[in-house]
């Protein structure tokens, strides 16, 4: 298993994680042997398994009353923004 | 020396007004300042609020209250949130991040009366083996400055070792406490997935991450995981049951313990690692335990089913990480790709980076089978061969790591062998099963881990087993030179 630069370039796009031209063959190194590592997996024989999510038995997602449980903290919450204009998250322009 | 002491005793002292918080507080904070910018185990140093935070635990002591934190210093791992406190995971990403809440870990002990001197440096949001992955620079050894301390929390496990606070905060989602406890000589507990709240812990991978502590001894330990542990409503995988008494549990007698010894984690073992895994057992039979060898043939396949599983769910979780609500944007984007791209490529450091890239690639279109799904089921495989060994023994002993601290820079430009550092720590993540690691002796100077494995909700019965170890050896209160 070996991936390509075109399949990094694509991986890479789909995570929206920019490369440099000089980064990009150590990220496809890298990936190829993580890859390879990963897929022993195939080796392993898993037929009639089910596949697991949650490590404990039993557990169920809950279910809480329909209620208000936090009061406003927009301006809290903004005070980390990159950049804020009347309450609302500034963007580069979206529609022309 | 005050930090040569136990957690009982400076209880003790401090209840009896011996001693003030502040007194302890300022004790700590100048060790603070002696030794952690060479060990560089400290992102943030609150001082101000710390002598503050002490100031109001010497009102409750002197009011009559009394607990067994109150007034007890603490470092939390930069992966919890503390509001009005930069939390920055190790990343670029999150260096001007001001929490605007607590973790309930961190609520949990200031409402115990904790008191807070900084936050621990760590790998980029807990990814690595060494600590080399922070944006903060390497965390040094304290036994050994051309050696790591481990990871992810290895900030944590370094100040543990050089005695920079009494406890310490980490969290362990491949094995990011018990291998920088095993690396630094230190305890380290990890509880069972869903045991202690993950509200307020930075995300990396949902169904493995676990809070759990560092400190000098597991009887130092219990009183901070019965102040972390229980139900939380705020994280969804938090578990409804009763949490028992981890300091009256210390107590129990050993006798008739079933201990078993994992044959998988002695192929290929260092032989004088394995001397000392043996060692600590001849212990245990002489404290009256019975050792009996037991096979997890799936356990080796761990790791990978590990990396599949655990960049999946950073993938997904560090998709947050955008550029417009909170973090770190890059300069003058062109437009909203552009923004989201640089962003995120500028924010996040190279291993945090192949992790996002893994797994988005196990979970595109095509691949999602032979990855992802596959290795949730070799997960289930793991976890079965786990619940069939307990049906023989109570828990289960072997080495934490397969060597010592390695050197610096050793293993940083091979991924695949860093992830193979974590092969004995990874099997209780994927099974959701508490585990700590025990100082047990040293190779070449330095401190090598006995990790013990137990059932779901066993911790009692692990801390138990922990502290009878601790009575009967000495590692555990060994300092490295020049901390005294």
């Amino acid at each position: 298993m070996s991936l390509t630069r075109q399949d990094v370039e694509k991986i890479a796009h789909l995570a929206r994680l920019s490369i440099t031209e000089d980064e990009l063959p150590v990220y496809v190194s890298a990936l190829s042997s993580i890859v390879n590592f990963v897929h022993e997996l195939s080796k392993v024989e898993t037929a009639n398994v089910a596949p697991l999510a949650h490590p404990l038995d039993g557990q169920h997602q809950r279910l809480r009353d329909d209620v208000v449980t936090e009061g406003d903290n927009r301006e809290k919450y903004q005070a980390n923004a990159p950049s804020v204009a009347a309450g609302l998250y500034v963007v580069p322009r979206v529609i022309e | 020396m005050l930090h040569n002491l136990s957690i009982g005793e400076l209880a003790a002292r401090l209840n009896s007004r011996e001693l003030s918080s502040v007194e302890l507080t300022r004790h700590f904070l100048s060790r603070i300042d002696r030794f952690g910018p060479a060990l560089n185990a400290l992102i943030t140093v609150t001082a101000r609020q710390a002598l503050s935070d002490a100031a109001a635990a010497d009102v409750r002591l002197g009011r009559g209250e009394s607990g067994p934190l109150l007034g007890i210093p603490l470092i939390h791992k930069d992966i919890f949130c503390t509001e009005g406190v930069r939390t920055s995971c190790g990343s670029r990403m999150l260096d001007n991040f001001i929490a605007p809440y607590d973790a309930t870990v961190v609520a949990r002990f200031k409402a115990a009366g904790a008191v807070m001197l900084g936050k621990a440096n760590m790998d980029e949001f807990a990814m690595g083996s060494s600590n080399e992955n922070s944006y903060y620079g390497p965390v040094k050894n304290p036994w050994n400055s051309n050696k790591v301390p481990g990871g992810s929390s290895g900030g944590s496990a370094a100040a543990a070792a050089a005695r920079l606070a009494p406890l310490t905060t980490g969290t362990d989602t491949g094995g990011s406490i018990r291998q920088p406890a095993a690396l630094t000589g230190v305890t380290g507990v990890k509880p069972t997935y869903g045991r202690v709240s993950r509200y307020g812990m930075i995300a990396f991978a949902s169904s493995l991450d676990q809070a759990g502590v560092f400190a000098r001894s597991v009887a130092d330990a219990a009183p901070a995981l019965q102040a972390m542990a229980g139900f939380d409503s705020r994280d969804s995988t938090s578990v409804d049951a009763p949490v028992p008494d981890y300091t009256a549990a210390l107590a129990r007698p050993l006798h008739g313990l079933k201990i078993g010894l994992l044959r998988e984690f002695f192929e290929g073992l260092e032989p004088r690692n394995a001397a000392l895994i043996h060692d600590a057992l001849a212990v245990y039979k002489e404290l009256g335990a019975e050792t009996r060898e037991v096979s997890l043939p799936h356990l080796p396949s761990s790791v990978p089913a590990y990396y599949v599983v655990a960049p999946a769910e950073c993938s997904s979780n560090l998709s947050r990480f955008d550029g417009v609500r909170f973090g770190y944007r890059c300069e003058n984007p062109v437009d909203l790709l552009d923004l989201y791209k640089r962003s995120r490529g500028e924010g996040f450091g190279p291993e945090v980076k192949r992790r996002i890239m893994t797994g988005t690639y196990v979970l595109s279109a095509g691949y999602f089978d032979a990855y992802y799904l596959k290795a949730q089921k070799v997960r289930r495989l793991i976890v079965d061969e786990f619940r069939a060994a307990f049906t023989q023994v109570d828990l289960l002993v072997g080495p934490t790591t397969p060597t010592p601290a390695f050197d610096l820079g050793a293993k940083i430009d091979d991924p695949v062998t860093m992830y193979l550092n974590d092969i004995y720590t990874i099997g209780a993540n994927l099974a959701g099963l508490p585990a700590l690691s025990l100082p047990c002796g040293f190779i070449d100077g330095l401190p090598v881990g006995l990790q013990l494995i137990g059932p779901h909700f066993s911790e009692d019965r692990l801390m138990c087993a922990g502290h009878r170890f601790q009575l009967a050896t000495d590692w555990h209160t060994r300092l490295p030179a020049g901390y005294a």
